[in-house]
């Protein structure tokens, strides 16, 4: 490996950090760690768009960069940390399948995403195209955090990441979306956070309790007998 | 008799015709432990010894052939020895040379069978099994597969009393004829339209690629069976213990091996040349069986089922090397595809002596002791130190440790994994190196099977007070152990050489190689240039000199006064041999960690019962999940079908007055 | 074999024998300090060697030969992998013998021998720590395989000195794959030499020992050289960490003979930071329930493959 330049070796690293955060964030119990995760994730992210603006030298990205900062490091981690203390939930069920399951279904998702992204990398034209991969692996570790968890705040911080991943995606690939999109993404994610936040209060309400399998019983009599 | 010796191939059939003759000798005197044991077993060991030097001198001899006028008319059996024949017949000649002479001193009164009529199927299965490796068409090769597993099945119910070895010989037989139909509809598919079934017919059809993969998925079925993949494994860890050990060892050391000998046959001679995609599944397949085999093994609480366990995990291994030789070859990587198979063959090698010496030593155990359950053995390395020392060498060769032979055959294996990421294809490339993670995986238990296995039945206190009156092996056992011991031994002392001769059978059949070798002789180097070298003599040299160097210079220096004492307790001082860890104990952590491998079923005790007693039964998924609902999907069939049975004579006409007149129609 | 490469063997054998219970040392006074404590002298582990030495070995009554011969292996193994490992120069001819795997292997030997030394008195507590031993052992070793199989992908050989000098002469850079391959080689010498979380070397508590465990019963020259030998395995992990991931200083094919000499305080500083981090590492650590250890070592193993993946695919 002679002659990378330093910041396409910084950029690999982030490529590397994100993918090791997927990873945690797939083990993780407590959610309170797991919005600190989130928030690392964010960070990293906005090193790595510092990066690109900074190699590419396209204005816009500082504005992006600065966007992500923002909202994913400090605005969406504060809104759910506020949630969490209002819920009172701090630890997640366990879940569905045990760590050793999960961690190994997560080796196999990366080398699929690793496999499936190689002829796609060959037609980009970015430096960083050999992270495509490594961004269609965060986004499908994403969802199986998703699928893998029982209470529902798990479940958007999922979400919140699967965006975290497109969005590297679309870095990687395309040197970033046009201004218009982020910023159209970035406001469904916040008005998705606060909605959210509403409804799991509702469903507090309803169930006394966040875990998503009492939203399984389609019929009144059945949620009837369960509160009994 | 020069003349039947001049060739190798007649040398060959001399010697298995001669196993036939001391077995049909065996019913001359069928009572009579003495000739039996004393005068026929240690010939047929001769003739194994004269075997293997045989094969051993014609590994790089050109192929040969032969027909024997034997059977129906028109259908004459073809013979052809060529150097993968050759090799495998060494491993037969040599292991069960070790195995005859340790039968010699292990058959006593008391068994089921008479010694004469075990003389026989014994001798047969030997013969049966060497004229597989020989047989060159369809007819032979399955006329002596079939003797192979009716004498084999005569032999694992000798003790054809208790009611649960026959169903073990049962469950044995009928997945030996599952896969033997699996075989034969191979062969069917190979000739490929020309309906002659000898070899050289179907090495001629050139089948289109679809129906190649065909035969070979049929082929692996039903050699699979034989070897033990999963999920076709459920006969082994029932077959093995039910049968008399010396009988297990060479059921697991030399009959196993034909399987594989079986799959290399079709794969590189008959089908021309594996596609990469039949490794895939080879591959998957081996790896399961690895894990799976191993895993089980560390929580059996009986010593013959947990080698038999351990058998199954090494046929995964084999064909994990297999699948990896045929991805390579399927590419084109001739060089490393060579380095794989060598692999393969040396692993198969190394098997048979150490799994053979294993189950020897058991037998030995089994006889002294009367214990195949390993909590009630323990401490017997005081009361049989031969058997311990001998089998301390195996156990320690299949953990995989150097400078022993075990250890040769996984470090070549890994080298050839090293560069599986230089396969061409996109999601291969990276799922191969994923495979050497779990050979490494596989390898480490066979570590943990082999400290629980040979702790628990020679080291630590006897848990039986019966234990103390142990004896240990007579001359003729013992000589049988030395021999697999040494063998054991050599394999690992001298890689080398083994894969320079493995080099000539890779050649001949595969017609891959790899590339001549610069290092001195003790050293081995499979891949010049590549700096990964591996020297066991070197190796066994440094380690004991510097041992012997510390013995020395402690004993220099200071003193070797000893005191002996108690051992520690804590200050309990009611510490006996029951507070040891049982064999269930050593499992736990592994039934804790590979929990949804297993079905369990737990016997609890509650605080209220006055004898508590705690139970735990360790089923295989696999047969709840597949065998019984098959079973009874089966018998349901049967039942619907069995309404055909009325009973009444006057039905049974009329079902042939109908099919008569079904035939009158169709014909006119 | 030319006579600077023997200097370099029999300086290695040499320079870790007496250095291991040094390094043992080093690391009690960071605890100490760390804990303030006031700490133990430095040498103090080479006068318990030697106490040792001088005194009658006690053993138990049904100790079979296994058990007495068990010590002199385990040592053995520990001294040939010192000779294998390229602590302070490249130019080794025992390497040819034995490369990566087999060092595995070696160091799979003293593990097999230690338990089954320990399952031959026969008591509760050695076969607990057989058990255990075992256990961290089957997990550890094949995530080890894979820290020396990336590198030995990143260098195409498994030959240690090969892989160093391949590592040493690569352009400065940041690789994360080393760098994930580095997490996952600590938690398994964190793992293996029973540090603190998987094992407490301090422990007196007799259900809690995984290692200790298993030395219950030695005493006199027989402790002196397992002892030793654990000395000797920590040092030989913390230089097999060196080799791969921090492998520059060492004396290699083209630099001089008197690099040989200036190789040594490179290695004691090395070994002086390695030791101050362990401490650090175990004093803010707790130690892990004995079923989590098979997680942690899970985890390690998982570190290793996305190494293994992230430079499959990136190349770096």
């Amino acid at each position: 490996m002679t002659g990378v330049p330093f910041d396409l070796q910084l950029l690999n690293l982030c490529a590397a950090l994100l993918l090791l955060l997927s990873f945690a964030m797939l083990t993780q119990r407590r959610i309170v760690n797991l919005v600190n995760l989130l928030a690392v994730q964010g960070s990293v992210l906005f090193i790595a768009t510092l990066l690109i603006a900074w190699r590419t030298h396209q204005a816009h990205l500082y504005l992006s960069a600065a966007l992500t900062l923002g909202l994913k490091v400090m605005l969406l981690p504060y809104l759910l940390h506020r949630l969490i203390r209002r819920l009172e939930v701090y630890w997640d069920a366990e879940p569905l399948l045990n760590v050793a399951g999960t961690m190994l279904i997560g080796v196999l998702i990366v080398v699929f995403s690793f496999g499936l992204a190689q002829p796609i990398s060959a037609l980009a034209s970015t430096a960083t195209r050999n992270a495509i991969g490594i961004a269609v692996a965060v986004v499908l570790l994403s969802f199986l955090t998703m699928i893998t968890r029982r209470k529902a705040m798990s479940q958007v911080v999922g979400f919140l990441s699967m965006e975290n991943g497109l969005f590297f995606g679309a870095m990687s690939a395309t040197y970033g979306m046009p201004m218009v999109v982020e910023f159209g993404v970035a406001l469904d994610v916040l008005v998705a956070v606060l909605v959210l936040g509403i409804f799991f209060f509702q469903i507090r309400e309803q169930f006394d309790s966040l875990d998503l399998h009492h939203l399984e019983s389609l019929r009144e009599d059945a949620v009837a007998e369960r509160r009994e | 008799m020069i003349a039947l010796l001049h060739s190798p191939l007649d040398a060959c059939l001399t010697l298995l015709a001669l196993w036939g003759l001391i077995g049909l000798a065996g019913l001359l005197r069928p009572r009579s432990l003495r000739y039996v044991g004393r005068t026929l077993f240690p010939l047929g060991a001769l003739c194994a010894a004269a075997l293997a030097v045989v094969a051993f001198t014609s590994l790089s001899a050109p192929p040969e052939r032969a027909v024997l006028i034997v059977g129906l008319p028109d259908l004459p059996m073809h013979l052809r020895r060529d150097a993968l024949s050759s090799l495998f017949l060494f491993m037969l000649g040599a292991a069960s040379a070790g195995i005859s002479v340790f039968a010699a001193g292990y058959f006593r009164r008391g068994h089921g069978t008479s010694a004469g009529l075990l003389c026989l199927q014994y001798h047969l299965f030997l013969a049966s099994m060497g004229l597989v490796l020989l047989a060159d068409d369809a007819y032979a090769f399955m006329v002596a597969w079939e003797t192979m597993a009716l004498s084999s099945y005569f032999l694992v119910t000798t003790q054809h009393g208790l009611g649960e070895i026959r169903r073990a010989g049962f469950l044995y037989l009928l997945i030996a004829h599952v896969g033997a139909i699996a075989i034969l509809l191979a062969f069917g598919v190979m000739q490929g339209g020309s309906w002659q079934f000898t070899f050289d017919a179907m090495r001629q059809a050139h089948l289109r690629p679809v129906w190649a993969s065909v035969a070979f998925l049929l082929a692996l079925v039903g050699f699979g069976a034989k070897a033990g993949l999963v999920p076709l494994h459920v006969w082994l860890p029932e077959a093995h213990p039910a049968a008399p050990s010396p009988v297990s060892a060479l059921m697991s050391g030399v009959m196993l091996k034909t399987a594989v000998y079986g799959v290399l046959r079709v794969s590189f001679d008959l089908l021309g040349g594996p596609q990469s995609s039949w490794g895939l599944v080879a591959l998957a397949v081996g790896l399961f069986s690895a894990l799976y085999g191993v895993v089980f093994a560390a929580a059996q609480t009986d010593m013959k089922r947990l080698l038999a366990w351990s058998s199954i995990e090494n046929v995964g291994i084999i064909f994990t090397g297999l699948g990896l030789a045929f991805v390579f070859r399927g590419v084109g990587m001739r060089g490393l595809a060579a380095l794989a198979l060598i692999a393969v063959l040396y692993h198969a090698l190394n098997h048979s002596f150490m799994k053979s010496l294993l189950f020897c030593g058991t037998g030995a155990v089994l006889h002294s002791t009367g214990e195949r359950n390993l909590g009630r053995l323990g401490g017997l390395i005081r009361h049989m130190p031969w058997v311990a020392w001998l089998s301390l060498i195996g156990a320690l060769a299949l953990a995989g440790l150097p400078p022993l032979n075990g250890f040769v055959s996984e470090w070549l294996l890994l080298q050839a994994f090293l560069f599986a990421h230089q396969v061409p294809q996109t999601f291969v490339n990276m799922l191969l190196p994923l495979g050497a993670a779990l050979v490494a995986l596989a390898a480490a238990l066979a570590a943990y099977v082999m400290v629980k296995f040979y702790g628990v039945i020679f080291l630590g206190q006897p848990r039986e007070a019966t234990l103390l009156r142990a004896h240990d092996a007579n001359v003729l056992e013992r000589i049988g152990l030395v021999w697999l011991a040494l063998g054991c031994v050599t394999l690992g002392l001298v890689p080398a050489q083994v894969v320079a001769a493995l080099r000539t059978v890779v050649r001949q059949v595969a017609h891959v190689d790899l590339p001549n070798p610069t290092a001195p002789w003790w050293l081995l180097e499979p891949l010049p240039g590549r700096q990964a070298s591996y020297s066991g003599l070197a190796f066994f040299v440094a380690v004991t000199t510097v041992v012997l160097l510390t013995i020395f210079g402690v004993r220099l220096f200071y003193h070797r006064r000893v005191r002996h004492a108690a051992p520690w307790d804590c200050g309990f001082a009611r510490l006996d041999a029951r507070m040891q860890d049982s064999a269930e104990g050593f499992g736990q952590p592994i039934r804790h960690i590979f929990e949804p491998f297993f079905a369990m079923q737990r016997e609890l005790p509650s605080p209220f019962d006055r004898a508590p007693r705690y139970r735990v039964f360790i089923g295989d998924r696999i047969w709840q999940r597949l065998y019984e609902p098959l079973g009874s999907l089966v018998q349901k069939v049967a039942d619907t079908f069995a309404v055909l049975q009325q009973g009444r004579i006057a039905t049974y006409l009329l079902y042939s007055f109908i099919t008569l007149v079904a035939l009158l129609a169709v014909v006119l | 074999m030319k006579p600077i490469e023997v200097i370099t063997q029999l300086l290695e054998l040499i320079v870790a024998l007496a250095a291991a219970p040094l390094f043992v040392g080093w690391i009690n006074q960071c605890r100490a300090w760390l804990q303030n404590r006031s700490a133990p002298s430095l040498w103090l582990p080479y006068r318990g060697i030697r106490k040792l030495f001088h005194k009658d070995a006690v053993i138990a009554a049904d100790a079979s030969r296994l058990f007495r011969l068990a010590p002199y292996i385990v040592f053995g193994a520990m001294v040939v992998a010192a000779g294998i490992i390229p602590s302070m120069g490249t130019r080794l001819p025992l390497t040819q013998v034995a490369d990566a795997i087999a060092l595995v292997g070696l160091l799979a030997t003293a593990r097999v021998f230690m338990s089954l030394a320990a399952m031959d008195i026969g008591t509760a507590f050695g076969t607990l720590g057989a058990r255990r031993e075992m256990m961290v052992g089957f997990l550890a070793e094949p995530a080890l395989l894979m820290v020396i199989f990336v590198a030995s992908l990143i260098s195409a050989t498994t030959a240690l000195p090969a892989i160093t000098e391949h590592l040493a002469t690569q352009t400065l850079g940041l690789y994360p794959s080393l760098a994930f391959t580095a997490v996952a080689f600590l938690m398994v010498l964190l793992a293996e030499n029973a540090r603190i979380p998987v094992d407490n070397p301090a422990t007196h508590l007799e259900l809690t020992m995984i290692h200790e465990a298993m030395m219950l019963e030695y005493s006199a020259r027989h402790l002196a050289l397992m002892e030793w030998a654990a000395a000797l395995k920590l040092f030989n992990y913390a230089c097999i960490g060196f080799a791969l991931f921090i492998p520059w200083g060492l004396s290699t094919r083209e630099s001089a003979p008197v690099a040989l000499l200036a190789s040594i305080p490179v290695l004691a500083a090395k070994l002086a930071v390695a030791g101050a981090l362990l401490a650090v590492l175990e004093t803010v650590s707790a130690k892990l329930r004995v079923f989590r250890a098979p997680e942690f070592l899970a985890t390690a193993f998982l570190f290793a493959v996305l190494g293994l993946l992230v430079h499959l695919l990136l190349r770096v």
